[in-house]
Formats: structure tokens, sequence, C-alpha cells
């Protein structure tokens, strides 16, 4: 996996708790920082790269083991 | 520019408050501009203390862990029971309780605007509401909407 300066693991919370806390947690970082998040809500396969795109917030990586979603999301310029 | 949501709340349940603040407090997260106009049922989830309930009478479509038939579906208790089922089941499934998206609608300055006509109407006591709302009529909605990328009725 990329290298990462933030990791949020969300597991656990359903929609739409894991893009609402990873738009907290990218709205504290500093742009070029990237965010490691892990999530477990199924919906998020779709969910956290409409995310990305729509806030411009490039997403690096995402995979998926034994039910358990991680991408690494990279903060953009405001 | 910022897209815009508009949303009109007109259903006071539990199951009929989290579409309203479980789509603004996401839509807001997405980069949205949104307002949300409660109007009639809807004014309750305004209300500072939520004590919203889900009933199985008159929704065959709710899932029940035994089929209850409408007739029985009276006895009172057992809309308190669907609704402390639901609310247990929301909580297992790691689902935000309503109180907690309303309050990140809140701290991200989703626009919570009471129908005043309804306000009137139901004579709604406006003490009883939380803090940082403001009220409207169907003009304040439809110039905001007429703007807006996304409008829902809910």
């Amino acid at each position: 996996m990329s290298h990462f300066d933030v990791e949020l693991d969300t597991s656990g919370l359903n929609c739409p708790l894991p893009v609402l806390k990873a738009r907290k947690a990218l709205s504290e970082m500093d742009a070029g920082q990237r965010l490691h998040l892990i999530v477990t809500d199924a919906g998020a396969h779709q969910d956290i790269p409409a995310f990305s795109k729509m806030t411009g917030n490039p997403l690096i990586e995402s995979s998926e083991n034994e039910g358990i979603l991680h991408f690494i999301l990279e903060k953009g310029a405001e | 520019m910022a897209k815009k949501l508009a949303i009109i709340a007109s259903k006071g349940t539990l199951d009929g408050a989290y579409p309203p603040f479980l789509l603004a407090s996401t839509a807001v997260a997405l980069g949205f501009e949104v307002k949300i106009f409660f109007t009639f049922y809807g004014l309750q989830l305004l209300n500072k203390n939520l004590n919203l309930k889900v009933s199985p009478l008159g929704n065959p479509a709710m899932p029940m862990p035994v089929p209850v038939p409408s007739i029985v579906q009276v006895i009172p208790g057992l809309e308190w029971f669907a609704t402390w089922m639901m609310k247990r089941k929301l909580k297992q499934k790691g689902v935000a309780s309503v109180e907690q998206l309303r309050d990140i609608c809140v701290e991200t300055g989703v626009d919570l605007i009471a129908c005043q006509m309804t306000v009137d109407l139901f004579d709604f006591n406006e003490e009883d509401f939380i803090d940082g709302i403001s009220s409207g009529g169907a003009a304040t909605y439809l110039e905001f909407a007429g703007e807006a990328d996304v409008s829902l009725y809910i």
C-alpha cells in the first residue's frame, strides 16, 4: 500500500458516516497529504470514488480484503 | 459555484427523518449549499427533544420479526415496540442517529427553514425548536429551488 499521513478507521459505521468522517479528516489536513480510510460499509465501493470526484480529493488507491475496504485519498488543493 | 440542494421535509416519523438529514449532511460534505424546508409533520424534526416514532400500521412493507395483522397493530404499545426495535437495529448496523445527523447539518451550515404557515396552523411554539433556524414560505423555497441543481420533496 502507498504511504499515508493520516489513518481513519470507520469500521462498523454505515452510510453516510464514512463519507462525513472522511470529509472532516481531510478538512484538517494539508494539500498533498494522504488519508488512509478504512470502511466496512459495502456502499463505499461506489460512494468513496463519488466523494473523491466531487470534492477534488484524488483517490490514489483502493483495495478490499475480507470485506474491509481500504482507500488512499489525497487532499486536493482548495 | 457550489451546487445547490433544496429539500422539502414533510414527514415527522423516525423513518421519514432520515432521508432529509442524511442527504443534507452528505451533500454538504460533497460541497453543496443546502436548504431544508420543514413543512407540516416535518416540523416535528425541528423540536429540541426529538421523540420520533415509526409505525407498522398502514405500512405493509415494514419488515417485522413475525407477521402482525393490521387489526392487531392498533394494540397500545405496538408502535412503541416497533420504534424500539427500529432504533436497536439502526444502532446495531452502525447507522447514525437522527439527532447525530441533525447536529452535523446544524454544525456544517445547512439552512433549516420552518414553514411559517404550518407553524401557525398547528400552533407550534418556536421556543420548542432548536436554535439557529429561520422561517419562510413557499416563495422562499421556490426562490432557492429555482436555482438548485437538485430539488427533493420528501
